[in-house]
C-alpha cells in the first residue's frame, strides 16, 4: 500500500509507511503525557489520510478509555474521587479520560453503557446523558422525544426569561428581561444540580390540562388562566437603557448635557423636558411615555461652513436630546453618571416596564412545544376537576401527535406525581425514573394512573363527556413578547429620496404592499384601488408642453416656467409617483433624456 | 334544419353545434332552435369578459404550484443514465424556449405486429445510432509500426448484423488517408495512415476520431429501451430525430413524439409544437401531483408560438416584443433598454399595467379599462 500522506491542521507535512501503528503511538503518548492532551488524530482509510489537529474552535468531550472490553476508570478511582484523593485533571492525566473531536470520533467505538461492552470498544460513555449539550440536557425524559423536538426544545431554553444573573440591578444590560417568580421544576435532571439551576430559574411550574377551549387554542395557541396571571403567572420586567455622551467635535465644540434652551434648533416642547432635573437628566421612578425626553443634551452646528453659524454659534446649536423610543413606555429604575475611555461625561438611565402575560406572548414546555397565548381567560370561566383545581394553561391536544413528544406527555404525569407527593423527579435522559413506577405512586395517591381527571365547564358547569388529562409541567415564557413587537401606522415619516414610507417598527414604518399583492389587485381589477394604494408618494408636477421636461413652478410670482424654454410656453400639472419622477432625474444624469408627451384625458 | 345550423355558426364554434345535434337527436325546428339558443347563452357567458387580465392571472396559476414542486428528476427503473429532467427546471426549460433540452427523448410507437413485440429487439438496434467505437473490443497503439490495432466485439457485430466487409467498407467511408488490412487474426484491423506520421499525437488523434465514425441507426439516438406500456410495446430513447424516426416503416407516425419542442415544429409545424408545449408542461403538472386549469396553459402556449416561431419567455424572447420601454426595463437588463430607446427615440405610450403602476396611474384594466369618448369643446379666451 502506498504510504500515508499526514496532514497537522490541514497542512501536509510528510507520509508514514504503516498509518495504523502511526496513529496507535500518537495515542499513546497523549495518554502517556509525552504529547498535549489537546491533539486528536484522525485516520481515513478511504482518502488514506492521517488529519492531527491541534488548533482551537473543535467541540470536544470527554469519555473513558477502554482496555481489551475493561474500562480503566476503576471502583478505586470512583472512592478517590469521593474522597477528593484526585480530581477530573488527575483521569486525564493518567490517560485514563480522553477528550475526542468530532474526527477522532470516526475511528473510536463508544459503548453507550458498561454492559454493552465489548472487545472491539474502544472507549465508553461517561454517561449516556454527556451526549447531549446543556440546555438539550435540561430536558427531562429527552430519550422519548424525536431528535427534531428535543432541538427544538433546547433551542427554546435560551429563549426563556429568568433569573440570569443575581447583580442585574447594577448592570446596564441592553435588552433584558428578569423574571419575578421564577421556580425550580418538579421534573429535573441531573444537568440542574451541576449546573446548580436553583441559582439561576427560567420558568415556572404550571397546572396544564390538554383539552379545547372554544377553538382559541388551535394551531399551538395557549389559553391562560386569569387568575394565575393575577397571582403572578409569568410576570417579568424588561430593562432597556438609553445612552447619552458628551462628544468632543474637531475644533473645540463639545455636546452638552442639559435641559436645552428654547432657542435652540429642533426645541420639542416645554412639556417634553418637563421630567428634566437641572443637570438635564431625568429622576429615578420618574414615569415615562412615549416622546418624553430622558436626557436633555444639546450639540453643536453640524457644519461651520456658512459665516452666519460662525457669528451666531450659540444660538445654531442643536437639540439632540435622548427620548423615549415610539411606542415604549416605562418608569426611570436608575441613573448612571460616569466617563467614558475618552473622558468625557456618559449619561446612562435605565428604564425599566413590568410585563404582565397579553395575548401574543409567547411561552413553552422544555420540549419545543411552543405557542402564543390566544386567550386569557377569567378563573371563574375555567375548566375545574372535582377537587377544584383549575388548569393555568390549556393545551391543544391537537400538538402532540405529528410531533411525538411523548416526553412532554410523561412530564405532565411526573410533574403531578411529584407535586402531589412533594418531592423531585428525576428526569435525567436515558437514566430517568421509569414510567410504571410513577405510575404506581400516582395511583396510591389517589389518582388515576394514567392523569385524566373528570372535569367540568367553566362556564356552563357540566361535566365533560371526556376525562382530561391534568398534570403539573415547567412551563417558559419567552423573550418574544408582543409589546415589542406590536406595530401599525396611518401616516408618518417618509424616505427623503424617494418620499416613500419608511420601513420597520423602530422607524414607524409602513408595511409594504409589495410586487405579488399588487398583483391580486390587477388580478382582480381594482384598478382604481390599486392606484389608491400607491398613491403614498404622488406628487404634482409642472410639465412643460413644449419641450416635455419638467417645469417650475414659482410661487412668489405664482408663475410657471420651463427652464430650458422659458416663461412663454404652456405648462401644465401632472399627477405622478415621486418615484418616477426620481427615475427620470436619474435617466437624465445617465445622459438620456426623457421627455413627457401630455394628452388631454377625455 | 340545415338552415337554423347555418344561422348559428357564426355565434357557436362548429364544435359545439355537432355536439348539440348530435346530442338532441332527431327534434322539431322550434325545439332545436330554443337549445341552440340556451348553447349559446351558455357558451357567452363562460367566455371571459374584457378587461379581465388572463395573462396575469395565468402566470400566477402556474407559477404558484411552481413553489411546491419537489423531484427534479425522474428514473427509468434499473437504466441508471436514463433520467428524465422532471418538475420546476423542466418547466423552466419549456417556457423558457431552450433550444438545448437537458435530457432529450423520444417515445416511438409501433405499427401493428411490432407493437406486440414482434422483431422489438432488432428494431429497436435499428433505431439506436451506433458508431465505430460502440463495436470495438480494444485499441492497441503500435509505435513501431505507427499503425491503429483494433480488436473487434464479434458479438455485438453479429447482434447488429454488420459483417466484417460492410463494416471496413464504412469505416473507410468515414476516415480518409487511411489504409485498411485484415489481420491475420479474424478479429482484429489495422489502420495505417498513409504518408509519414509525424507525431505520435496524430494516432490518438486518429484514433479518437474512428471512435465516432458513424455505422447505423439513427443519428442523434444514444439509447434505446424497450418497455411494455398497457398492452403494447413502445421504444423509449435517449436523444431525439423525429424526422428520421418517422421515415422508418414499422414506427407508428401518428403516435411517436419527441420531448424536443423546437424539433416538432421544424418537423411537424407550429401548431404541434403548440400543442407539444401544452401536453408537456401538463405532463410535469400532473406528474406532481398538481392541478393547473388547462386554459393558462394554453395562453401561455399561444403567446410562445404567435409569430410562427417558438419564443421563451425571457427577455430574448416574448418580453423582447413588448411594446412598452418601461414594461421591457423593468423586467431585466433596464439599463440596455433605456439606452437603446434613446439612441432611437421610442415613444411609450402607457398602454399596459407595469408602466401605469410606474407612473402611479390607473392601470387599463379591470375598473381601469372603460372610459369617457367626450369631444371636449376648446376654451376660447
Amino acid at each position: 500500500m502506498a504510504s500515508s500522506e499526514v496532514y497537522i491542521n490541514g497542512k501536509f507535512v510528510g507520509s508514514v509507511d504503516a498509518p495504523d501503528e502511526f496513529v496507535k503511538q500518537i495515542v499513546r503518548e497523549r495518554r502517556k503525557g509525552v504529547i498535549s492532551h489537546n491533539v486528536n488524530v484522525k485516520y481515513d482509510d478511504r482518502t488514506n489520510e492521517i488529519h492531527l489537529e491541534c488548533g482551537k474552535g473543535r467541540v470536544r468531550r470527554p469519555v473513558i478509555v477502554v482496555k481489551e472490553g475493561k474500562p480503566l476508570v476503576t471502583e478505586k478511582h470512583i472512592k478517590q474521587l469521593q474522597k477528593h484523593e484526585i480530581s477530573w485533571n488527575d483521569l486525564i492525566e493518567q490517560g485514563i479520560i480522553e477528550y475526542l473531536d468530532a474526527a477522532e470520533e470516526e475511528n473510536a467505538l463508544v459503548a453507550f453503557t458498561e454492559k454493552d461492552l465489548t472487545p472491539e470498544h474502544t472507549h465508553l460513555e461517561i454517561m449516556p446523558l454527556a451526549m447531549l449539550g446543556l440546555t438539550a440536557s435540561y430536558v427531562p425524559y429527552a430519550n422519548y422525544n424525536q431528535s427534531t423536538r428535543l432541538n427544538a426544545g433546547a433551542k427554546n431554553q435560551k429563549q426563556a426569561l429568568g433569573f440570569y444573573i443575581a447583580n442585574y440591578q447594577i448592570r446596564m444590560d441592553m435588552d433584558v428581561n428578569v423574571m419575578h417568580t421564577p421556580q425550580i421544576p418538579i421534573v429535573q435532571s441531573i444537568t440542574h444540580e451541576i449546573s446548580h439551576y436553583d441559582k439561576h430559574p427560567a420558568g415556572q411550574n404550571v397546572v396544564v390540562a390538554i383539552m379545547s377551549w372554544d377553538g382559541y387554542n388551535m394551531e399551538d395557541a395557549i389559553v391562560l388562566n386569569k387568575g394565575s396571571i393575577e397571582r403572578g403567572l409569568g410576570r417579568s420586567t424588561y430593562f432597556r437603557p438609553a445612552l447619552a455622551e458628551e462628544i468632543r467635535y474637531p475644533g473645540g465644540l463639545v455636546d452638552n448635557i442639559s435641559i436645552p434652551d428654547k432657542d435652540v434648533k429642533g426645541y420639542k416642547s416645554e412639556r417634553d423636558y418637563r421630567l428634566l432635573e437641572d443637570d438635564g437628566i431625568i429622576f429615578p421612578e420618574a414615569e415615562v411615555k412615549e416622546g418624553d425626553v430622558i436626557i436633555g443634551k444639546v450639540s453643536p452646528p453640524r457644519f461651520l461652513s456658512s459665516v452666519d453659524e460662525y457669528s451666531l454659534a450659540s444660538n445654531t446649536r442643536r437639540e439632540s436630546s435622548i427620548g423615549v423610543k415610539h411606542g415604549e413606555q416605562g418608569v426611570v429604575d436608575f441613573v448612571l453618571i460616569t466617563e467614558n475611555e475618552e473622558g468625557s461625561k456618559l449619561v446612562e438611565v435605565r428604564i425599566r416596564e413590568t410585563r404582565v402575560p397579553e395575548i401574543g406572548d409567547k411561552f413553552t414546555s422544555r420540549h419545543g412545544q411552543k405557542g402564543v397565548v390566544g386567550l386569557i381567560v377569567p378563573e371563574a370561566d375555567m375548566p375545574f376537576s372535582a377537587s377544584g383545581i383549575r388548569p393555568d394553561i390549556i393545551f391543544s391536544p391537537h400538538g402532540i401527535p405529528s410531533r411525538m413528544t411523548i416526553a412532554h406527555l410523561l412530564e405532565l404525569i411526573c410533574g403531578k406525581t411529584g407535586a402531589l407527593a412533594g418531592r423531585y423527579i428525576d428526569g435525567t435522559a436515558f437514566e430517568s425514573e421509569p414510567e410504571d413506577k410513577i405510575r404506581q405512586e400516582l395511583l396510591s395517591l389517589g389518582f388515576q394512573d394514567n392523569g385524566t381527571e373528570t372535569m367540568y365547564n367553566g362556564i356552563t358547569g357540566e361535566k365533560y363527556a371526556a376525562r382530561i388529562f391534568v398534570g403539573n409541567m415547567y412551563y417558559l415564557k419567552l423573550k418574544h413578547m408582543v409589546a415589542n413587537k406590536i406595530h401599525s401606522r396611518a401616516r408618518g415619516p417618509i424616505q427623503l429620496l424617494t418620499r416613500q414610507p419608511t420601513e420597520g417598527r423602530a422607524k414607524e414604518g409602513g408595511l409594504r404592499l409589495g410586487e405579488m399583492e399588487k398583483d391580486t389587485f390587477v388580478a382582480h381589477g381594482a384598478s382604481l384601488l390599486l392606484k389608491e394604494r400607491f398613491d403614498s408618494d404622488k406628487t404634482i408636477v409642472p410639465v412643460c408642453e413644449n419641450c416635455g421636461s419638467i417645469a417650475v413652478h414659482n410661487e412668489i410670482k405664482k408663475q410657471n416656467y420651463c427652464p430650458m424654454c422659458g416663461d412663454t410656453v404652456e405648462v401644465n400639472n401632472i399627477e405622478i409617483s415621486y418615484a418616477f419622477k426620481l427615475m427620470l432625474d436619474e435617466f437624465k444624469s445617465l445622459g438620456v433624456f426623457p421627455r413627457l408627451v401630455l394628452e388631454d384625458k377625455y | 334544419m340545415d338552415d337554423i345550423i347555418q344561422e348559428y355558426e357564426e355565434k357557436l364554434p362548429q364544435r359545439l353545434i355537432d355536439l348539440a345535434v348530435e346530442k338532441l337527436g332527431k327534434t322539431s325546428q322550434k325545439k332545436l332552435r330554443e337549445a341552440l339558443d340556451r348553447v349559446v347563452e351558455e357558451y357567452d357567458a363562460s367566455c371571459i369578459d374584457p378587461g379581465e387580465s388572463v395573462g396575469l392571472v395565468s402566470a400566477e396559476s402556474i407559477g404558484e404550484p411552481g413553489t411546491q414542486m419537489t423531484l427534479n428528476t425522474f428514473h427509468f427503473a434499473g437504466v441508471a443514465e436514463m433520467n428524465v429532467t422532471m418538475g420546476l427546471p423542466r418547466i423552466i426549460e419549456i417556457l423558457d424556449g431552450r433550444k438545448e433540452l437537458s435530457t432529450p427523448m423520444m417515445e416511438i410507437y409501433l405499427k401493428k405486429p411490432f407493437n406486440q413485440g414482434k422483431n422489438i429487439k432488432e428494431n429497436a438496434l435499428l433505431i439506436k445510432e451506433t458508431l465505430f467505437g460502440d463495436l470495438v473490443q480494444e485499441f492497441q497503439i503500435n509505435i513501431a509500426e505507427s499503425a491503429i490495432e483494433v480488436t473487434l466485439d464479434l458479438k455485438k457485430m453479429e447482434a447488429l448484423g454488420m459483417s466484417k466487409a460492410k463494416l471496413m467498407n464504412l469505416l473507410s467511408k468515414g476516415i480518409k488517408g487511411v489504409n485498411l488490412k485484415e489481420h491475420k487474426e479474424k478479429n482484429m484491423l489495422i489502420l495505417k495512415p498513409r504518408g509519414k506520421v509525424e507525431e505520435l499525437n496524430d494516432l490518438y488523434r486518429l484514433k479518437e476520431k474512428m471512435k465516432g465514425v458513424y455505422l447505423s441507426g439513427i443519428k442523434g439516438i444514444e439509447l434505446v429501451l424497450p418497455v411494455k406500456q398497457g398492452d403494447e410495446f413502445v421504444i423509449r430513447t435517449k436523444g431525439t430525430n423525429l424526422k428520421d424516426v418517422l421515415e422508418l416503416d414499422f414506427v407508428d407516425e401518428t403516435r411517436t413524439s419527441t420531448n424536443d419542442v423546437f424539433e416538432i415544429a421544424d418537423v411537424l409545424g407550429i401548431e404541434a409544437a403548440r400543442q407539444s408545449i401544452i401536453n408537456e408542461v401538463l405532463n410535469v403538472m400532473e406528474a406532481q401531483g398538481l392541478n393547473v386549469d388547462l386554459r393558462h396553459i394554453m395562453l401561455v402556449a399561444d403567446t410562445m408560438c404567435v409569430t410562427g416561431q417558438i419564443r421563451g419567455i425571457t427577455r430574448y424572447g416574448v418580453v423582447s416584443e413588448k411594446a412598452s420601454v418601461l414594461a421591457r426595463a423593468s423586467f431585466e437588463t433596464p439599463i440596455k433598454h433605456i439606452i437603446n430607446a434613446s439612441l432611437t427615440g421610442e415613444v411609450d405610450n402607457l398602454n399596459s399595467v407595469v408602466e401605469n403602476v410606474m407612473l402611479n396611474q390607473p392601470v387599463p384594466i379591470g375598473t381601469g379599462l372603460p372610459q369617457l369618448r367626450v369631444k371636449a369643446k376648446k376654451e376660447s379666451k
